[in-house]
């Protein structure tokens, strides 16, 4: 069965054209395109003009429609209508094999990486069959060396940072020297430091006339880096316009389509309650490529949001599993409310009024084959929707109904399953329906991943608001803005160790990425 | 010498599974679990025996045994790949169907005998005592076994297509945004499963026993899919477990011939009480489901 016909088409890039060039027909142009699902327009008559050369945004919330666009533009999606111009010529791009021969590289936003495979041979696999691994392991290394990416090509994925995972993707994209790169949110997984890192390796491709279209919720970042940006709300096109000129606030106006604002911060209360202890937590989980905890120390007291910065990997969903208890440890090792409960489950620790959101919407804190009233009921451990044994359905509709105008949570019926839901919608209900029952100790893992700004910013503020009404926030996040915005103190998990926590004041942007990259410590940071 | 006949009893045992594993493993591999290795099996088998003694003919007897594992399989690609249907579910139905098939198929050849199958001694080698008997005068089922071993190995990690199987099986939806064909290569992997199988039948009927029985497989579908998880999804150690179960399954035929005073139920039992013990062994020391494709046995529907 190894015969040639599983090998893909061998790609032959056209000839780069190193110039910026107004006059000479643009690198690729949308015109018309439209995508429908059923009824919903995702895309809805998208025009989009991108040039060599340029470094192009393209803004929007979470279900603006800006990742189904890309699909179309990259070939993973095929348009209800619409025409793609490339060069200047009428163009049909109906696989990603046929995108790369254009000469169109992607970076996906959840990597498309194979965990058991090593960094080369992941770059092999997106690459015609004439690339022998030898070669990818000498060309990557060149184009590492060019760049400033540097990578070992003997390394399973699995042992890598989210940083190194991207320049993977990265170094497989510029192999096939593109015309067009598209990175989709590159720099929600990075540090400040990486971020920077990444930035000039765009400005350098841009300088040698690839054209970038950059998709990002950070509009700082787009502001720096970007020239041209394409604001999409609800699949269509708003404005085009230049991000350096406009403040972020009134582009997150255009991109909302209302001022958001800010959330509300009032200092903590004065408060010396412990509500949740963790002393000397060791633990090693049994998972494959899981990380271990080591000697893990912090009290968290009421009234106060407690944030936990961090990469993604280095700790993270394990200290989450041990403070909700689904992984259970010694007892002394958690202490909620003075009870030392290290060794308890989910269901008891719940009984003290304790509530956890973990960071997976569906699956985890939902069932998504389950209506939003059924996934209610799973969480709570109150009584009261249950008479003589037997669920009362009607009171746990009210609650979820409760829920749902209280959260702002859009949904298109009266219950609907949680599947059906999208990720910021799914995501406003699961911590609101932990937040309504008003728990004295609320721990959840990235509160807002994935979600748009509207959402994010309400399920900020309510966080702040139960820290402010008495109970103790434990927020695990790798947003670093997010946990700048709502905590009191912060600490950052790195290889399983937490650093000393320091009032939020205490800390910059550069000091939390030094100590998230290992170089923290004194005097290191600017 | 006892000693000699019992090995090569343990290797004609063996080579089965080894055979049906190495299928299985490619199968998976690539992220799909076919549960119904016992039914391609047990169709091979049939088949296998039957076109032997029609046309009288070990060769193409081989070759029918061959093609019903892969028409079996056949059918759970276009179940499965085709109609997205449930792995365990469809993997489960295709046991079932090929043991209650070939049933059928081979009523008519119950009690039909075959003569067994040449040896092929190996020029010069197969004269060394001892050694020269046991590794270089068996039949070509042994050495293709052991070649296969190889060329699965060489396949899964030294060729292009075999990347592109690893990757699909690691993660399909990764691997269809980088434009592999996950389908075609899935389809291709879940007929090369149903080709040992089928190959491992004709084994059964021809070599091992000589005869055809209804449900003369007798589970070691089964067996060769847990040799897969014990092998690690690695060739190597799939020739390890293979020999194991082999070894198990040939001594309590000799411990029940010593006449202990154990009930021979028992002993009956024992390879399938090693299988679960060294599956419990593995998933003590190493998590349980170490070495998994990421993608196997999840359903892969497209956007």
């Amino acid at each position: 069965m190894a015969d040639s016909s599983l090998h893909m088409p061998g790609s032959s890039a056209p000839a780069v054209e190193n110039t910026v060039d107004d006059t000479s027909p643009p690198l690729v142009e949308l015109r018309g395109i439209t995508k429908l699902y059923g009824s919903l327009a995702a895309n809805n008559d998208v025009h989009l003009t991108i040039r060599s050369g340029d470094i192009h945004a393209l803004l929007g919330e979470n279900g603006a429609g800006k990742s189904t666009l890309v699909k179309i533009l990259y070939g993973v999606v095929e348009p209800s209508a619409g025409e793609i111009f490339w060069q200047g010529e009428k163009t049909v791009i109906s696989s990603p094999v046929e995108a790369r021969n254009l000469g169109i590289g992607m970076v996906f936003q959840h990597f498309s990486l194979f965990d058991e495979l090593t960094v080369a041979e992941n770059i092999a696999v997106a690459l015609s069959g004439d690339w022998s691994l030898t070669r990818v392991r000498e060309e990557a290394k060149t184009i590492g060396e060019t760049y400033g990416l540097t990578l070992d090509p003997d390394r399973g994925v699995w042992s890598l940072s989210a940083g190194e995972r991207q320049r993977i993707e990265i170094v497989r994209c510029l192999l096939q020297k593109p015309n067009l790169l598209i990175l989709d949110e590159p720099t929600s997984v990075l540090t400040p430091q990486e971020s920077e890192r990444l930035f000039e390796t765009l400005n350098r491709l841009s300088a040698e006339g690839c054209a970038i279209l950059y998709i990002s919720h950070r509009l700082d970042e787009v502001r720096r880096l970007c020239r041209t940006a394409t604001i999409m709300r609800a699949g269509e096109v708003v404005r085009t316009i230049d991000p350096r000129r406009s403040s972020s606030r009134e582009i997150a106006a255009m991109m909302v389509g209302a001022d958001i604002g800010e959330v509300r911060f009032t200092a903590a209360a004065d408060n010396t309650r412990e509500k949740l202890v963790v002393s000397h937590l060791f633990f090693r989980s049994e998972e494959t490529h899981a990380r271990a905890l080591n000697n893990i120390s912090f009290t968290v007291h009421a009234g106060e949001v407690f944030g936990i910065a961090g990469i993604a990997g280095n700790g993270q969903t394990e200290l989450f599993d041990v403070l909700s208890g689904e992984q259970p440890t010694s007892p002394g090792a958690v202490i909620i409310s003075g009870m030392p409960v290290g060794d308890r489950g989910i269901d008891e620790r719940r009984k003290m009024h304790a509530a956890f959101v973990p960071e997976e919407r569906l699956g985890h804190a939902a069932a998504p084959s389950h209506t939003l009233s059924e996934n209610t009921l799973v969480s709570r451990k109150d009584d009261d929707m249950v008479r003589t044994g037997f669920v009362v359905f009607r009171l746990a509709r009210r609650l979820a109904r409760r829920v749902v105008s209280a959260f702002d949570v859009r949904v298109s019926d009266k219950d609907p399953e949680a599947r059906t839901l999208s990720g910021g919608n799914l995501q406003k209900y699961i911590v609101g329906r932990e937040i309504i029952a008003k728990p004295e100790l609320l721990v959840v893992n990235q509160p807002t991943w994935g979600v748009d700004a509207g959402a994010a910013r309400l399920i900020r503020q309510s966080l702040v608001d139960l820290s402010r009404e008495g109970s103790a926030v434990v927020a695990i996040s790798q947003d670093m803005d997010e946990l700048f915005e709502i905590s009191d103190r912060i600490a950052v998990l790195r290889e399983g160790s937490l650093c000393p926590p320091r009032p939020t004041g205490a800390w910059t942007k550069e000091s939390i990425g030094l100590e998230m990259l290992g170089q923290g410590g004194e005097g290191v940071s600017p | 010498m006892l000693f000699e006949s019992i090995l090569l009893t343990i290797i004609t045992a063996s080579t089965p599974l080894l055979i049906a594993a190495l299928g299985e493993l490619v199968t998976e591999k690539a992220g799909v679990l076919n549960l119904g290795v016992e039914g391609m099996m047990v169709m091979g088998a049939a088949c296998g025996f039957a076109g032997a003694v029609i046309f009288d003919s070990t060769v193409l007897g081989v070759l029918c045994g061959t093609l019903a594992g892969t028409a079996t399989a056949l059918l759970f690609a276009v179940v499965v790949l085709g109609f997205g249907a449930n792995q365990t579910g469809a993997g489960l139905a295709l046991t079932i169907f090929g043991l209650g098939l070939s049933g059928l198929l081979g009523h008519s050849f119950i009690g039909a005998k075959r003569e067994p199958v040449s040896m092929l001694f190996i020029p010069y080698l197969s004269d060394i005592p001892f050694f020269g008997k046991v590794l270089f005068s068996q039949d070509a089922f042994v050495y293709f076994s052991f070649a296969l071993t190889l060329l699965v190995y060489l396949f899964l990690n030294k060729t292009r297509a075999g990347l592109n199987l690893r990757a699909i099986g690691e993660n399909h939806n990764s691997a269809h945004v980088l434009g592999l064909p996950v389908l075609k290569i899935r389809f291709w992997a879940i007929l090369f499963g149903g080709a040992c199988a089928g190959i491992s039948g004709v084994y059964l009927s021809l070599v091992y026993t000589r005869f055809w029985s209804t449900g003369m497989t007798s589970g070691k579908g089964w067996i060769a899919i847990a040799l897969v998880v014990f092998a690690s999804w690695k060739p190597g150690w799939a020739v390890v477990g293979a020999y194991i179960f082999g070894a198990a399954s040939v001594l309590q035929l000799h411990a029940q011939a010593a006449q202990f005073n154990i009930p021979h139920q028992i002993l009956t039992a024992f390879p399938y009480v090693a299988t679960i013990l060294a599956l419990l062994i593995k998933s003590i020391r190493y998590g349980r489901m170490a070495g998994a494709p990421g993608s196997l046995g999840i359903d892969y529907v497209l956007d």
